[in-house]
């Protein structure tokens, strides 16, 4: 793998994550991260659906009028995100049930507009296909450390496996209300800014 | 990008925009309907699991010896299911068993239409409308034996309407189960109604006490041992508990399956 294609797979992990430095998509990652396996198959879906819109709009992008260019790509995203949708109820119906809304509204998810305009208009099909990947991989990543500590500190589970026993369920811990609550991510992705700027100080922005 | 683009004139653009409109609805098109018969039969089973839990038997589904195949746990439900389950339409405010498709009838779109369901009087499970049918499960045993009634159940919880099934043995007044399907209450609070150390608090209850009242209760802070209409209220979640108790009461009430619970227990029904 050239140094390129891993700068352009991999730098949206850390060095440009599209929540800790681009701060875009914070919306979903409040609602999805109860549990791991909402936030894994949310995050799989976002990678998806970066991946694939950002590889149609760059095959067109030579074409695409530029008067209409948001309302292509939102059309383009969108049929995406309802097919995702559609693949979710036919072959995992329980977590399409609990995902619901969320999955729509990945229409909406800045992060898969924020490549599209960015990247895709300018770049080749094949390059900003792995664009989308690598964003959807820093999406997911912080996802899941929100979802780490919110499922296990809240509802002592991992992926729904027991860690901690509950005191409602007859074990020693008592779950944190707090984590269980979307907006305690705020919190959580705060401190994941802090750690990743305390480790990478060039991140963070001039007064 | 180069200033003589086709697509940049009025024309162009317009061409433009329908051929990604066509291109992407015939996409959209191609994924519902050629998953749709899978987008059923997921419903569809997801339904009759919660049918056989309401009735306490979906342990038989899930026994070993009724898994022919390793992972068809599914085929398993629905053939338990057809072989215990008889599911009745009902007409609700006469209580009477109605001819009418089972299969094809949703609750949801009843309820909105205006046709085929009623603003109730005494809306305590704040539903707001009420479908003027409803179709209830009859579950025997082995022996062909009617064993549990469930009755599906909606209410207004904390954020959304809940939505579930209440099982009740044959006398209908002995609860075997309340399990809910399908609600938006907060996580580790009120969707607490989902832990199976609380759907365990049910079964036995009575709902009706020796007057033929509805006495079904929740309980904050407890019920007391031996209270044969108390259940645990769930900590930290009044309003959903309150939701739940409203919800019981409208639909054993005379708005809801009142009429057929009496028509039933006088044996009027076959």
């Amino acid at each position: 793998m050239s140094s390129d294609t891993k700068k352009v797979l991999f730098g949206p992990v850390v060095d440009n994550n599209p929540i800790a430095l681009q701060v875009l998509g914070v919306c979903s990652a409040l609602a999805v991260t109860s549990s791991m396996e909402n936030a894994l198959v949310m995050s799989l879906a976002v990678m998806l659906v970066t991946a694939f819109s950002n590889l149609f709009i760059s095959i067109i992008r030579n074409q695409i009028p530029s008067s209409v260019r948001i309302i292509v790509q939102m059309a383009i995203i969108a049929s995406l995100v309802i097919v995702v949708d559609q693949v979710l109820k036919a072959f995992s119906y329980q977590l399409s049930k609990e995902l619901s809304v969320f999955i729509g509204l990945i229409i909406t998810n800045c992060i898969v507009m924020g490549r599209a305009e960015a990247f895709a208009m300018k770049e080749k099909p094949g390059v900003s296909f792995l664009d989308g990947i690598g964003n959807g991989l820093g999406y997911g990543a912080v996802l899941m450390v929100v979802a780490f500590f919110r499922e296990l500190f809240g509802f002592g589970t991992l992926f729904g496996v027991e860690i901690f026993q509950l005191t409602q369920n007859g074990g020693w811990y008592q779950g944190n209300g707090l984590l269980v609550l979307p907006f305690s991510s705020f919190f959580i992705i705060g401190l994941i800014i802090w750690a990743i700027r305390q480790w990478k100080p060039e991140q963070v922005e001039k007064d | 990008m180069s200033k003589t683009k086709k697509t940049e004139t009025v024309a162009g653009t317009l061409t433009f925009v329908l051929i990604i409109c066509l291109v992407c609805a015939a996409l959209v098109s191609v994924a519902a309907v050629g998953l749709k018969p899978l987008q059923t039969a997921n419903k569809l089973l997801d339904k009759q699991t919660k049918i056989l839990e309401a009735s306490n038997i979906l342990a038989i589904a899930l026994k070993p010896e009724n898994i022919k195949v390793a992972g068809s746990e599914d085929k398993s439900i629905v053939s338990t299911y057809e072989k215990y389950v008889v599911a009745k339409m009902i007409d609700l405010d006469s209580g009477a068993f109605i001819d009418g498709d089972v299969n094809a009838f949703d609750e949801r779109s009843a309820a909105r239409d205006v046709t085929q369901s009623i603003k109730p009087k005494n809306d305590i499970a704040g539903i707001n409308r009420r479908a003027n049918s409803a179709v209830v499960y009859l579950v025997n045993n082995e022996q062909g034996q009617l064993t549990t009634i469930v009755l599906p159940i909606l209410g207004m919880g904390l954020w959304d309407l809940m939505y579930g099934f209440v099982g009740l043995e044959a006398d209908l007044n002995t609860v075997s189960s309340v399990i809910y399907s399908d609600l938006k209450e907060t996580p580790g609070l009120g969707a607490e109604v989902l832990n199976p150390k609380w759907k365990a608090l049910w079964p036995g209850k009575k709902m009706f006490n020796e007057q033929g009242d509805i006495a079904i209760k929740i309980v904050k802070g407890g019920a007391k041992k031996g209270d044969i209409h108390g259940v645990d209220a769930l900590s930290g979640a009044t309003l959903t508990s309150n939701g739940v108790e409203h919800t019981l009461h409208f639909w054993l009430g005379d708005e809801g399956y009142g009429p057929f619970i009496s028509k039933f227990k006088d044996g009027g029904l076959d």
